[in-house]
């Protein structure tokens, strides 16, 4: 048998492994953090969902212009046309009250006449308007939750997982007890208990979604430390004699911390949908705040009649149900991009 | 799989101590006037009442004072008549309902039960049934499909489904109405005649042969369950597909296509049984996930379960109550884990064995 001898020619290896061009981003991401961020960026899903957050963001920031507030200092009431009770149908004329007239209705309407157009509900609170400042609260919530359940999420789940044994199996019960409670039961209860305290606002209902939403980061977080704590690195800086906190904070978890930060950043879906649910019940927000839950609750004494009064459910419906599927189908895509059998392919 | 069991229960009485404890730590928001709630009646009026109320029930003891009595509630020294003790299921008086909290719970949650029990049959049936179809036709028609639905399913909040269903079948084709019973029917369960032996409508219905009430309660009760399961659907359909997936790729399945057996067989007899093995815990999960789940799907169908009973004290910001309903449902879920995490090591054999 003949025997090849080292000929010290790499061709054929140099052709297995074409040389790549390596970003300052990937570079900075690392390969896998940078595999998941283009991923993101490629599937078809994550582009839909992609357009309707950039949508609803535009909506959010032009809310002044799409549908001016009477008061500019207090724009998250929604404006009443009159006191009763029976909802006026959409493209019904503004009677009591009008709000200034906003740019675009003039050109295309030819009418300085301002109307509902998606009408108005119980009351007389006009439906387009607070779906529209909506939006805004929607994100405004949506991100407080989410970065505060975020940074709880994460000191819990590092200390967690850092210092192990039976801090870690006390910390790790606690939060078996917070996921005890069916969450929007205990939403509820959070934020009834805390209205007399604050009063109707907004606190109430966030402060409660915070209590009982930081426990699936630090259960994902406290996986990711527990594998990256074993690296080699992290040996090295603890045998040289740094300090815990510093090895904690600089070296664990900037290495860990990727998939839980990209996980609640598309969180705020499921927190608007459950500071919703709480408006909806009637906890929170005082009556006629521009948010989509109370908008929907008004809805609530007219069941009987929808089949009339569609859009007085169809319309924040709609948004709302949009919004979600926006951080939905990103969501998706990502679970897929994070799915371990897909690691390795672009 | 004994140690397994013995440290799962061992872990039941951390976690009843620790609901107690949050829940303990919610009452220390209210007032003590608020928290009489939990021993008397009358709300206290003017400042002797409040004092002697402070000074009776130890509203004013140190924290550990309180939590044992709250747990155990008060001795009357005269007439030696025990007040409060949530641990004899004592969970105060409701004021928005005008009784005692437990009183409310034991009248309301035969409802809830009802409901989430004939939920649970669709959402498994049909859940798994999609699932397999999925996963079977990978990629095909009925898996994207699947895909789209569970997307869908998963973005629409159950109230706003609730309302939309509502519209259609109630307000337009006036098919399904909200509520517990209609009138007409409500009338002959009030009747001495129906016995109650179960507290559960549709089974008492049946027992007492009155078919006309049965079918009457399953018509109010179809649009919840619709609007309890298209979620847990979407969820099922999910595991059950990826499941599947993985035990389609097995080399037992390959095995049994190489030797000859026919396509149904090879995915219903060998690989389908085996797949179940995360879908049976999901399934354990979806009681707990229905049970939380009842508090919006009630209040927007009417249904008078404790999910609407919890919502509508909240409303009205009666905490006593809604504490006194997340207490019981915090002992219900706990036990209903417990029953789940057991099941889940009786079946797979690779807890089993080890």
């Amino acid at each position: 048998m003949a025997q090849t001898a080292p000929t010290g020619d790499n061709t054929l290896l140099t052709e297995a492994i074409p040389m790549r061009k390596i970003g300052r981003l990937e570079r900075f991401l690392g390969p896998e953090n940078h595999r998941v961020l283009v991923g993101l960026f490629k599937t078809p899903a994550s582009i839909v969902g992609f357009s309707l957050i950039l949508f609803f963001v535009v909506v959010a920031l032009a809310a002044p212009w799409i549908a001016p507030p009477i008061n500019p200092n207090d724009p998250y009431r929604i404006p009443r046309d009159g006191f009763r009770s029976v909802p006026q149908p959409m493209g019904s004329e503004w009677k009591v009250r009008q709000p200034p007239l906003p740019f675009w209705w003039e050109p295309i309407m030819g009418t300085d006449q301002w109307v509902h157009l998606f009408g108005t509900s119980e009351g007389q609170y006009d439906v387009f308007y607070g779906v529209v400042w909506g939006v805004r609260t929607a994100f405004k919530t949506g991100m407080i939750v989410v970065i505060s359940t975020f940074l709880i999420g994460i000191t819990v789940g590092s200390v967690s997982a850092y210092y192990g044994g039976a801090v870690d199996n006390f910390i790790m019960r606690i939060v078996d007890v917070f996921l005890t409670l069916p969450f929007i039961l205990a939403a509820l209860i959070m934020a009834a208990v805390l209205t007399p305290k604050i009063g109707r606002s907004l606190v109430p209902s966030i402060l409660a979604l915070i209590t009982f939403g930081w426990m699936g980061y630090a259960r994902i977080i406290r996986g990711d430390i527990l594998s990256t704590k074993e690296r080699d690195y992290v040996m090295a800086a603890r045998v040289i004699g740094v300090k815990d906190s510093r090895i904690l904070f600089r070296h664990i978890l900037p290495n860990a911390i990727f998939p839980t930060l990209v996980l609640a950043s598309l969180a705020i879906g499921d927190v608007v949908l459950g500071f919703a649910a709480l408006s909806f019940l009637g906890v929170g927000t005082e009556v006629g705040y521009a948010d989509w839950g109370q908008v929907l609750s008004f809805a609530r004494n007219w069941i009987i009649s929808l089949d009339q009064y569609w859009y007085i459910v169809v319309w924040p419906g709609l948004t709302l149900v949009l919004f979600v599927m926006g951080w939905n189908l990103l969501g998706d895509a990502l679970r897929d991009i994070l799915d371990p059998r897909m690691r390795g392919k672009s | 799989m004994a140690t397994y069991i013995i440290r799962r229960l061992l872990l039941v009485p951390v976690l009843l101590f620790g609901v107690t404890i949050l829940i303990f730590g919610m009452l220390q928001f209210l007032t003590p006037v608020e928290r009489s709630a939990l021993y008397v009646r009358e709300i206290p009026k003017n400042e002797r009442q409040i004092n002697s109320i402070i000074l009776r029930y130890g509203l004013d003891q140190p924290l550990y004072v309180q939590y044992w009595r709250w747990l155990t509630g008060t001795k009357d020294q005269l007439t030696g008549e025990r007040n409060g003790g949530i641990l004899f299921g004592d969970f105060g008086w409701s004021r928005t309902g005008s009784q005692p909290v437990a009183n409310l719970i034991r009248t309301r949650f035969p409802n809830t039960l009802d409901l989430t029990l004939w939920a649970l049959g669709p959402v498994i049936l049909v859940g798994i049934w999609l699932g397999v179809q999925a996963a079977v036709h990978h990629n095909g028609f009925i898996d994207q499909a699947g895909r789209m639905f569970s997307i869908i399913g998963t973005s629409f909040p159950t109230f706003v489904f609730g309302l939309l269903v509502l519209m259609i079948f109630y307000a337009n084709l006036q098919w399904f109405p909200p509520g517990r019973l209609s009138t007409a029917m409500t009338v002959v369960v009030r009747a001495a005649s129906f016995k109650s032996y179960t507290s559960l409508l549709t089974i008492d219905s049946l027992l007492n042969g009155r078919f006309d009430v049965f079918i009457d309660a399953l018509r109010h009760m179809i649009l919840p369950i619709l609007t309890l399961s298209y979620l847990s659907w979407a969820v099922f359909l999910r595991v059950t597909r990826s499941s599947m997936l993985e035990t389609l790729r097995q080399e037992y399945v390959t095995t049994a296509r190489a030797k000859g057996l026919p396509e149904r067989d090879v995915i219903y007899k060998h690989a389908r049984p085996n797949a179940m093995i995360p879908v049976i815990t999901l399934a354990g999960f979806t009681v707990v996930g229905l049970m939380g789940g009842v508090v919006i799907t009630e209040t927007v169908f009417d249904y008078p379960g404790i999910g609407k009973a919890a919502a509508e004290a909240a409303q009205q910001l009666d905490v006593i109550t809604v504490l006194g309903f997340a207490l019981f449902n915090g002992f219900i879920l706990i036990i209903a884990n417990l029953v789940v995490d057991i099941l889940y090591a009786v079946i797979d054999p690779r807890v089993r064995l080890s």
